[in-house]
C-alpha cells in the first residue's frame, strides 16, 4: 500500500508537476490567509495582520520548495533535469564532445572486442554439462616434455583406472565426402567408443558409438554434426540407420549431434568414427605410436589429485597382463590437467598479454578524456561559479558534473559496442587459427553486461576529478584568481605523466614483440622456404591397400614433375612448420643402447627420395634417398639428423649404425645411410630437432595423408593450378588442401606472436597518439594561462627561440617524467609476455632506448604547435588586453 | 498567551499530528490551531515542518488527503486518518508513555 501510494503520489507530481505545485501553493497560501484571519481577529489591523503572518510562516517560497522537496520524484527530476543540461551542454560544445566520444569509443570498444574474445576462452566453463570433471591426460616422455598418447596406453588405462565414468582417446580424421554433389573433404575424428560420454553431449537423433564395433573390421559407422546434416543431406531425420560414402567407403549414420555442439578439443569436426584399433596390441601397428589425444570424465566426487594418484599407481606398477615396450613405460607418468587447462595453455599467456594492453589503452582513453574535462572546466568557471551564486550546493555541482562524464561515456559505450562488433570480427579474421573457441566469440550476453560496467565506472572516473576540482574551487573561484591555475594544472601534468608512463609500456611491449617475431623470421629453419610451393594431398578410399595409396602418391609426383617451372617435387608425411607436428613421434632405440631407455621421441617422416634436396636440407654425411629405395627390403636405409646423431653417436661415425623405430621387438634393424641437417618442425623457437627419415614406401604402412613440395624456377604461388591439375590427372577425386608457398606456412606458424605483435601495435599506437594530444593539450593550456607572462617576457626582449624553447622544455619534462616511471613500468610488466619473447630477455636494452626514442620525438613532436603559438605571441597585443 | 511558545518536541510532531487528526479531519491551520489551543500554548508548530510532515504522513499512507471547500468556500486540503494511521497513532502513543515514564523514574530517582 505504501510504496504504491508513494509511486503513484510521485508519478504524479512527474507528470502534472503544474497542477502539483498548485496544489502546494493553494495549501500555503491558504494556511497564510487563515494565520493572518486569526490575528485580524485579535484586533490587528489587516495589513498587520498580513505582515505578523507572513513573518510567522516565514518565506512563501521556502515553505512551498521544502514541501515540494519531499519524494523520490525529486530525485528523478534532478536526474532529468541534469541530463537535459548535460546534452544541451554537450551539444553546443560539438568538438569536444565528438573527441572525447570517439576516445572513449575506441577505449570501450578494444576492451569489449577483446574481452569478449577472452572471456569464452579462458573464463567460461567448457559448454558441457560438469566441465570441471572433464580432463586430458597426456603421457610424460621426460620430467620436461609431454604429448600423445598410444592405443597400448589407453587400453591399460581404461581397464584398471576407478577415477572415470568415461575414458576416450581421439585423433583427427579428414574424410571426404563423395556422393551425387561434388567431393567434399570434411574434418573430423576417429575417436574410441566413450568420447561422447566424456562430453557428456548426446546425439539429438539417433544413438551414440557401440563399443562392440570398436574393434578392427568393425561396423563403418559414423556421428555426424547438425551443420554437415543441414548442410549435405537437409536436416532429414531419416538419414539416421542409413549409409553416406565418405573415402569411398559405406559408413552408417548412427546419430546427428544437437545443433551448438561443439568439440572444444576439434572445433571444425563435423564427423566421427570410431578408431577400431586392434586391442591385442600388434607391436608393429599404429597402436603403438605416440599419436593420440586422450582425455576423461572424471567420476563424481573425485578429484583431479585423487585421479593423478589413481594413474601413478597404475604407471608405476606394471600388470603382466597388460604388456608394455620400451617407449610407453610410462616410468615419467601421466599428467593430468583440467581440459579447459590444456586447450587454452597454449594461448593463455597471449591473450592475458592482449588483456593487459587493452586495459592499459582503456585507461590511457579515461585520462585523456578527464584531462579533456579538467580542461574545459577551466573555461566553465565562470558557469560554476554563478550556479553556486544561484544557490546550487557542492553535491549539486558534484552531481551536475558527474551526469555529463557518464553522458559522455555512455555516447562513448554505445559507440563503443559498434567498435567492439567490427573489432570482434577483425579479431577473428586476425586471430591465429588454433585459438580455442572462436566459435563462442562475439558480442553478446556477458560481454554487453561487460560493456555496461565498463562504461559507468569509465564515466565516474572520468568525471570525479574535474567535478571535485570545479565543486571545490568555486567556492573561492572569485577570490583567488592566479592560485588556482598552479593546482588545476598540477592535476593535468600528473595525469599527462601517467599518460605518457602507460603509452610507454605498451610501446615496449610492442617493440620487445616486434624485435622477438624479427629474431625468430632470422633463424634458418633449417631448410630453404623460398620458391618452396606446399600442399596436402590426401589419398582416400578406393585403393584402401597400401600398394594402391604408394602407387597414387608416385604417379602423382611423375606428373607433378612434368609441370613446366617445376624444378624438382618430393612428398612427406610431415611438413615442417606446417602446425601438424606432434601426431607422429615415435619412440628410437639403437642397437647400441645398453638398456631400452625410454628416450624423447623422434620425428618420423615418411619421404619420397628427392624430398632432402627438393627442402635444400643439407646432408652432412651419407647419402640421401633415391629411387633404388623404393622397394620393401629387410633392413631399411633410413636417415637421421644431425642432433640425433650427435647425442647417439658423439664423436663417432652414426653411418652404419642401426636402430629401430615402433615396430615389433624382432623387426630387422634399420641401417643409417646419412645424416641430414636438423629441421624446426613444431615451430621456429622449438629446437626439437631429432628425426629420422624414411621411405614411405618402405615404412610398414602408407601415409594416405602427404605434402606434396615443389621447388619452382620463378614465383611458387602461381604454379599452384598447374601442380594441383598435375595431381588430379592423376586421379580428380583425391582432394589437396592447403596449398601455399613455404614462405607463407613459415609465416604462419607464428600466427600466435605475429596475433599478439599485431594488436599490440595497434594498441601501442593509439595510446602513443592519446599520449600526445595530451600533451599537446596541457601544453596549450598552459600557453595560454602564461599568455601574458609570454608577453611581458618577449617585451622584456626574449628572443622567440628562447620562448620557443621554455615550452618545449616544460613539455618535454613531463614526457621525461612520464618516460621514467614508464620504464619502471615496463620492466615489471613485460614479464606478462616473457613467453612470447625469442632470442630476447623482457629486459631488452636496445627495445627500451628504440621505444623511448620514438616516445621522445613523438611528444616533441606534440610540444612542437603551443610552443611556436608562443613564440608568436605579439607582446603589445598581451599587454594591452590586460 | 503570557508564557513563550516553544517548538514542539522534536520527533513528536508525526504524532501530534496523528493525535490532532484523530478528533476529526482537518486541514494545516487547523491542526496547527488544535496543536496550540490544546498544549494552552505551550507549543508552537512551524508552518514549514508542519506542512512537509503532512505530505510525509499521506506518502506513508497514514493519512488520506482531500480538497473540499471550506464554509466560507474556499479550496482547502484537508487530512483525516487512515486505518493505518490509527494503527500508528496507538504505536506512538504506547512508545511515548512508555518513555515519559521512564523519563520521570529517572528524575525521580534519589541518590
Amino acid at each position: 500500500m505504501r510504496p504504491l501510494r508513494s509511486l503513484a503520489r510521485g508519478l504524479h507530481a512527474l507528470t502534472r508537476r503544474r497542477d502539483a505545485d498548485q496544489d502546494i501553493s493553494d495549501e500555503v497560501r491558504h494556511y497564510l490567509d487563515l494565520t493572518a484571519a486569526a490575528h485580524e481577529r485579535c484586533g490587528l489591523s489587516p495589513e498587520a495582520a498580513r505582515r505578523a503572518a507572513q513573518l510567522e510562516l516565514g518565506n512563501t517560497t521556502v515553505v512551498e520548495e521544502r514541501v515540494r522537496s519531499f519524494g523520490w520524484e525529486n530525485v528523478v527530476e534532478t536526474l532529468f533535469a541534469d541530463l537535459r543540461y548535460g546534452l544541451r551542454w554537450l551539444r553546443s560544445n560539438p568538438g569536444f564532445t565528438a573527441v572525447s566520444a570517439i576516445t572513449l569509443a575506441l577505449g570501450i570498444g578494444a576492451t569489449t572486442a577483446i574481452f569478449s574474445a577472452v572471456n569464452p576462452i579462458l573464463f567460461e566453463p567448457l559448454p558441457y554439462p560438469h566441465p570441471e570433471r572433464i580432463v586430458g591426460i597426456r603421457y610424460a616422455f621426460n620430467e620436461a616434455g609431454a604429448g600423445e598418447q598410444s592405443f597400448g596406453t589407453f587400453r591399460e588405462v581404461a581397464v584398471r583406472s576407478h577415477s572415470f565414468d568415461a575414458i576416450a582417446v581421439m585423433k583427427a580424421w579428414q574424410p571426404t565426402m563423395t556422393g551425387p554433389t561434388e567431393p567434399e573433404r570434411f574434418d573430423g575424428q576417429r575417436v574410441s567408443a566413450e568420447y561422447f560420454r566424456v562430453l557428456g553431449v548426446h546425439p539429438g537423433i539417433g544413438r551414440e558409438f557401440d563399443p562392440a564395433d570398436d574393434r578392427p573390421n568393425g561396423a563403418n559407422v559414423v556421428i555426424i554434426s547438425d551443420g554437415l546434416w543441414r548442410r549435405r543431406l537437409h536436416g532429414d531425420s531419416g538419414i539416421v540407420g542409413h549409409q553416406i560414402r565418405l573415402d569411398d567407403a559405406l559408413y552408417t549414420v548412427l546419430g546427428v549431434m544437437p545443433a551448438g555442439f561443439n568439440s572444444v578439443v576439434a572445433p571444425t569436426a563435423e564427423v566421427w568414427s570410431l578408431l577400431q584399433y586392434d586391442p591385442s596390441l600388434p607391436a608393429d601397428g599404429r597402436e603403438w605410436g605416440h599419436h593420440l589425444q586422450m582425455f576423461a570424465r572424471l567420476r563424481a566426487g573425485v578429484s583431479i589429485e585423487q585421479a593423478s594418484h589413481d594413474l601413478d599407481a597404475i604407471a608405476h606398477t606394471p600388470v603382466p597382463e597388460f604388456r608394455r615396450p620400451p617407449y610407453a613405460s610410462m616410468q615419467h607418468g601421466l599428467p593430468m590437467t583440467s581440459l579447459q587447462r590444456q586447450i587454452t595453455s597454449g594461448v593463455r599467456p597471449a591473450l592475458l598479454g592482449v588483456l593487459g594492453a587493452v586495459f592499459l589503452v582503456l585507461i590511457i582513453a579515461a585520462v585523456n578524456v578527464t584531462n579533456l574535462l579538467l580542461a574545459r572546466g577551466a573555461q566553465r568557471r565562470g558557469e560554476f561559479a554563478m550556479r553556486v551564486a544561484l544557490g546550487a550546493g557542492r553535491t549539486r555541482l558534484t552531481r551536475q558534473l558527474l551526469t555529463e562524464s557518464v553522458l559522455l561515456a555512455v555516447i562513448g559505450g554505445v559507440l563503443g559496442v559498434a567498435v567492439a562488433a567490427v573489432g570482434v570480427r577483425a579479431l577473428i579474421a586476425l586471430s591465429p587459427s588454433d585459438l580455442p573457441r572462436l566459435d563462442a566469440i562475439g558480442v553478446h550476453g556477458t560481454v554487453f553486461v561487460f560493456a555496461l560496467v565498463a562504461t559507468t565506472l569509465i564515466g565516474l572516473a572520468v568525471g570525479v576529478v574535474p567535478a571535485l576540482q570545479a565543486s571545490r574551487h568555486d567556492l573561492q573561484a572569485t577570490l583567488q584568481h592566479s592560485s588556482r591555475r598552479s593546482s588545476r594544472q598540477g592535476t593535468r601534468r600528473v595525469l599527462v605523466i601517467a599518460e605518457v608512463s602507460l603509452a610507454l609500456v605498451l610501446l615496449a611491449g610492442a617493440g620487445l614483440l616486434l624485435r622477438s617475431l624479427e629474431r625468430l623470421f632470422s633463424i634458418a629453419p633449417g631448410f630453404k622456404s623460398s620458391q618452396l610451393l606446399v600442399m596436402q594431398v590426401q589419398a582416400t578410399g578406393r585403393r584402401l591397400d597400401d600398394a594402391g595409396t604408394n602407387r597414387f602418391f608416385a604417379d602423382a609426383l611423375d606428373a607433378v614433375r612434368r609441370v613446366p617451372g617445376v624444378e624438382s617435387a618430393a612428398f612427406t608425411s610431415e611438413l615442417p612448420l606446417s602446425g601438424e607436428g606432434q601426431t607422429e613421434r615415435y619412440a628410437v632405440r639403437f642397437e647400441n643402447d645398453a638398456t631400452p631407455a625410454d628416450a624423447p621421441p623422434a620425428w618420423r617422416y615418411g619421404v619420397s627420395p628427392g624430398y632432402i634436396e627438393t627442402m635444400g636440407i643439407p646432408l652432412i654425411q651419407g647419402r640421401t634417398f633415391d629411387r633404388g629405395d623404393l622397394t620393401q627390403v629387410a633392413s631399411r636405409p633410413v636417415l637421421i639428423s644431425e642432433s640425433l646423431a650427435k647425442r647417439k653417436f658423439p664423436g663417432q661415425n652414426a653411418l652404419g649404425q642401426r636402430l629401430r623405430m615402433g615396430g615389433a621387438a624382432d623387426r630387422p634393424w634399420d641401417v643409417i645411410v646419412g645424416v641430414v641437417g636438423d629441421v624446426r618442425q613444431l615451430s621456429l623457437a622449438t629446437p626439437q630437432a631429432e628425426a629420422v627419415y624414411a621411405t614411405t614406401a618402405q615404412w610398414m604402412w602408407a601415409d594416405r595423408a602427404q605434402w606434396l613440395i615443389v621447388r619452382a624456377h620463378g614465383s611458387p604461388a602461381s604454379l599452384t593450378a598447374a601442380v594441383r591439375n598435375a595431381v588430379w590427372s592423376v586421379d580428380k577425386d583425391e582432394p589437396v588442401v592447403h596449398a601455399m608457398p613455404m614462405d607463407a606456412m613459415v609465416a604462419l606458424s607464428e600466427a600466435q606472436r605475429r596475433f599478439v605483435l599485431i594488436v599490440f601495435e595497434a594498441f601501442a599506437i593509439v595510446a602513443l597518439a592519446l599520449a600526445a594530444t595530451g600533451i599537446y593539450g596541457v601544453m596549450s593550456g598552459s600557453v595560454t594561462e602564461r599568455i601574458r607572462e609570454i608577453g611581458v617576457r618577449s617585451a622584456l626582449g626574449a628572443t622567440r627561440g628562447s620562448i620557443l624553447g621554455l615550452i618545449v622544455r616544460q613539455g618535454m619534462t613531463l614526457t621525461i617524467i612520464g618516460a621514467i616511471v614508464g620504464l619502471f613500468g615496463a620492466a615489471a610488466a613485460s614479464r606478462a609476455l616473457i613467453t612470447l619473447l625469442y632470442g630476447i630477455t623482457h629486459l631488452d636494452v636496445v627495445t627500451y632506448v628504440g621505444v623511448t626514442g620514438v616516445l621522445l620525438a613523438v611528444s616533441a613532436a606534440a610540444c612542437w604547435l603551443p610552443a611556436w603559438r608562443a613564440a608568436r605571441v605579439d607582446p603589445a597585443i598581451t599587454l594591452r588586453a590586460e | 498567551m503570557d508564557q513563550p511558545n516553544t517548538d514542539v518536541i522534536p520527533g513528536t510532531l508525526d504524532m501530534l499530528i496523528l493525535k490532532t487528526l484523530s478528533l476529526q479531519p482537518m486541514h494545516g491551520f487547523g491542526i496547527a490551531r488544535r496543536v496550540e489551543q490544546i498544549s494552552r500554548g505551550v507549543f508552537k508548530v512551524n508552518p514549514g515542518s508542519l506542512l512537509v510532515a503532512l505530505t510525509r504522513l499521506e506518502r506513508s499512507g497514514w493519512l488520506d488527503a482531500e480538497w473540499r471547500q471550506t464554509e466560507n468556500s474556499r479550496r482547502a486540503k484537508f487530512y483525516s486518518l487512515t486505518r493505518a494511521g490509527w494503527k500508528q497513532l496507538e504505536i506512538e502513543t504506547a512508545e511515548w508513555s512508555r518513555r515519559t515514564l521512564a523519563v520521570s523514574r529517572l528524575l525521580k530517582a534519589e541518590g
